[in-house]
């Protein structure tokens, strides 16, 4: 059954979108090179990739999320409390692995209780995880008071700014994420089975979907990917604050809408979500070639947000 | 169709007002000088600004929505109502600019969810951060000060012996009573929530009167940036985000839900004043003001708990 959605019916007109969304890049490639002689080098190229990275890491657990038609609104703050928690166990252990570790499982935490919420408790999930924010924010604040813990291992922060290649190690975490959740999503009954969920919660649950612990692992994903991209924006700025993650969500939220997955559940791709991760920092990157104040950057990406649902909205009344 | 009205909610009653007084207490005992009357009126001028808000908010939670972008919009407003008293412009323009801002933002909200059909957190969402963007582009980030003496003897007038803000803020409750319960908008606000396509069949123009809750909405911010201008004689373009939190937490723990359009005017003020009480006690016992954030975002998930709970009853 799931098989047969994710076949030729629903593929062919997600292909289309996904090439006019490319098509759009390229288009906004064209007009910033024409616009700027910096655009169009090398290094600025992987500058814009690695910008992508960072919003792409923490898309890719909400595109999951939202292709079971939920939300989660706390990750930008569950970026910042995590990257706290992982900041404190680097400096009290001077070692990595423990800081990545905590991180992640802070993240993970702090989606499992979203989870809880959701699932169990049976909230709505935009204000389900809308309180989560402001839990998760105020801890933040309470636990940094106003202190900045700052200058970490030079093998951490080579997560953040190292290269390989030539090419800078976030864009390779990114690649992965890309590869593991593109098979998860297209080629194992578990991903097939959110896809379900999004699309008729009732229907995948008389089909015999384990509704519940689905939601719970895609709240919990989407948490964990927080913690994954707190520790590549920790490591990149090398140091943590109470407001570092903040601004984080709303261009998480606008890759995943940019890249064509449906608000609405059930449609949508992990490679859309990159393409979108990349549009929007080609925006962002143009904007700072072009010495646009960054104070237009919320404008920006809020109208960016709006457009993309808009433009989502119009073309799947048009093909339904 | 009035009967559908308030009635049913009558069993909310208690719980909010049990939660306030059991808060208030607590602080009484707790934390001297809590209960003194000039506290109290401090509380009163402290939520007046939140009333403004959390009035419109409930016939927008009501009628199964939800705006984010009033935190915002009313630091845009104020924004606005600074530049233009700076700029040497009059009280009534500069109030009238503030209430055209915040119009402007409820009647794009309104589009964007009625016309366009796209979710309201979302659309909000993304007006957030426009009108916040907005607020940093016009002021660059800094704050607008030299407003001159207009607005501050307005701001410090009493009437009563009461401050002008909670005068305010009671005729807001009076005018917002008044439309809820004995206007045909108000009925129409009811039944959005309940069953708009009954709304439609009956002949009326039910987005209209959708895209009117959002422009109301949008509005009160506009109206509230006097409020917040007023209090800090400056326009600061970050003064008021988060405030839309604050909101959304006194309507729910008013006894508001986002199912059915169950809405109950009065348990929003009851819903305020236990904001406002839980920060001003949390204040005088100085608790960081980090974790008072944390507190209304755990009393905003325990009171959504105990609907989830009633209602599976």
């Amino acid at each position: 059954m799931t098989t047969a959605t994710l076949g030729s019916r629903t593929l062919a007109p997600d292909a289309i979108a996904l090439g006019s969304r490319l098509a759009g890049v390229l288009l906004v490639c064209a007009a910033l090179s024409a616009m700027s002689d910096a655009f169009l080098t090398p290094s600025n190229l992987l500058n814009v990739l690695r910008q992508a990275s960072l919003v792409f890491l923490l898309a890719s657990g909400l595109t999951f999320v939202v292709l079971a038609a939920g939300l989660d609104l706390s990750i930008g703050a569950n970026v910042t409390l995590s990257a706290c928690v992982a900041a404190t166990v680097i400096r009290a252990t001077e070692a990595v692995v423990p800081g990545l570790a905590a991180g992640l499982a802070c993240g993970a935490a702090i989606g499992a209780l979203n989870g809880v919420m959701v699932t169990w408790l049976r909230l709505p999930p935009f204000i389900a995880t809308y309180g989560m924010l402001w839990v998760v924010h105020g801890v933040s604040y309470w636990y940094m008071g106003g202190r900045t813990i700052y200058g970490f291992p030079e093998t951490f922060r080579e997560i953040g700014s190292g290269h390989l290649a030539g090419v800078p190690i976030p864009v390779y975490l990114m690649a992965a994420c890309l590869a593991l959740g593109g098979v998860f999503a297209r080629y194992t009954t578990w991903g097939h089975e959110i896809y379900a969920i999004g699309a008729n919660p009732a229907a995948a649950r008389l089909s015999g979907v384990p509704v519940r612990r689905r939601l719970m692992l895609v709240y919990v994903l989407s948490g964990a990917m927080a913690g994954l991209a707190s520790i590549v924006f920790l490591a990149r700025l090398n140091s943590a604050e109470a407001d570092m993650g903040e601004a984080l969500l709303l261009p998480a939220i606008a890759a995943v809408l940019i890249g064509g997955t449906s608000l609405f559940g059930g449609a949508g791709s992990l490679s859309g979500t990159l393409v979108g991760a990349i549009l929007l920092s080609l925006v962002l990157n143009g904007m700072n070639l072009l010495a646009i104040d960054t104070t237009w950057q919320p404008l920006v990406t809020g109208l960016i947000v709006l457009l993309a649902v808009w433009i989502d909205i119009v073309t799947r009344n048009r093909t339904a | 169709m009035r009967a559908a009205g308030p009635r049913p909610r009558l069993t909310a009653i208690p719980g909010v007002a049990y939660l306030l007084a059991g808060l208030f207490l607590v602080f009484a005992i707790a934390g001297s000088g809590f209960a003194s009357v000039a506290n109290l009126l401090n509380i009163g001028v402290q939520s007046s600004i939140l009333l403004l808000l959390a009035l419109p908010m409930t016939l927008i939670i009501m009628s199964q929505g939800l705006d984010l972008s009033v935190g915002a919009v009313l630091g845009l407003a104020g924004v606005v109502l600074a530049l233009v008293l700076a700029d040497g412009g009059t009280l009534p323009l500069a109030f009238a600019a503030a209430l055209a801002v915040g119009a402007a933002f409820g009647v794009l909200n309104g589009l964007l969810v009625v016309g366009l059909g796209i979710p309201p957190f979302v659309t909000t969402l993304g007006t957030l951060g426009i009108a916040q963007g907005a607020a940093l582009v016009a002021t660059g980030g800094h704050s607008v000060s030299g407003l001159g003496g207009a607005l501050p003897a307005l701001y410090a007038g009493t009437w009563l012996g009461l401050p002008f803000s909670i005068v305010v803020a009671a005729a807001a409750y009076a005018a917002f009573h008044g439309l809820l319960y004995h206007t045909r908008f108000g009925v129409y606000v009811f039944a959005l929530g309940g069953n708009p396509e009954a709304l439609g069949l009956a002949g009326v123009r039910a987005p209209l009167y959708h895209v009117g809750v959002y422009a109301v909405g949008g509005l009160m911010a506009g109206f509230a940036a006097l409020l917040l201008t007023g209090r800090m004689n400056a326009g600061h373009p970050i003064a008021a985000i988060g405030m839309e939190f604050d909101a959304i937490a006194a309507v729910i723990v008013g006894g508001t839900s986002f199912e059915r359009g169950n809405g109950w005017l009065p348990g929003t003020v009851l819903g305020v004043l236990t904001v406002g009480v839980l920060r001003n006690g949390l204040n005088v016992l100085a608790v960081p003001s980090s974790l008072q954030v944390a507190g209304i975002g755990l009393l905003v998930i325990a009171a959504l708990l105990i609907d989830s709970v009633r209602r599976t009853r």
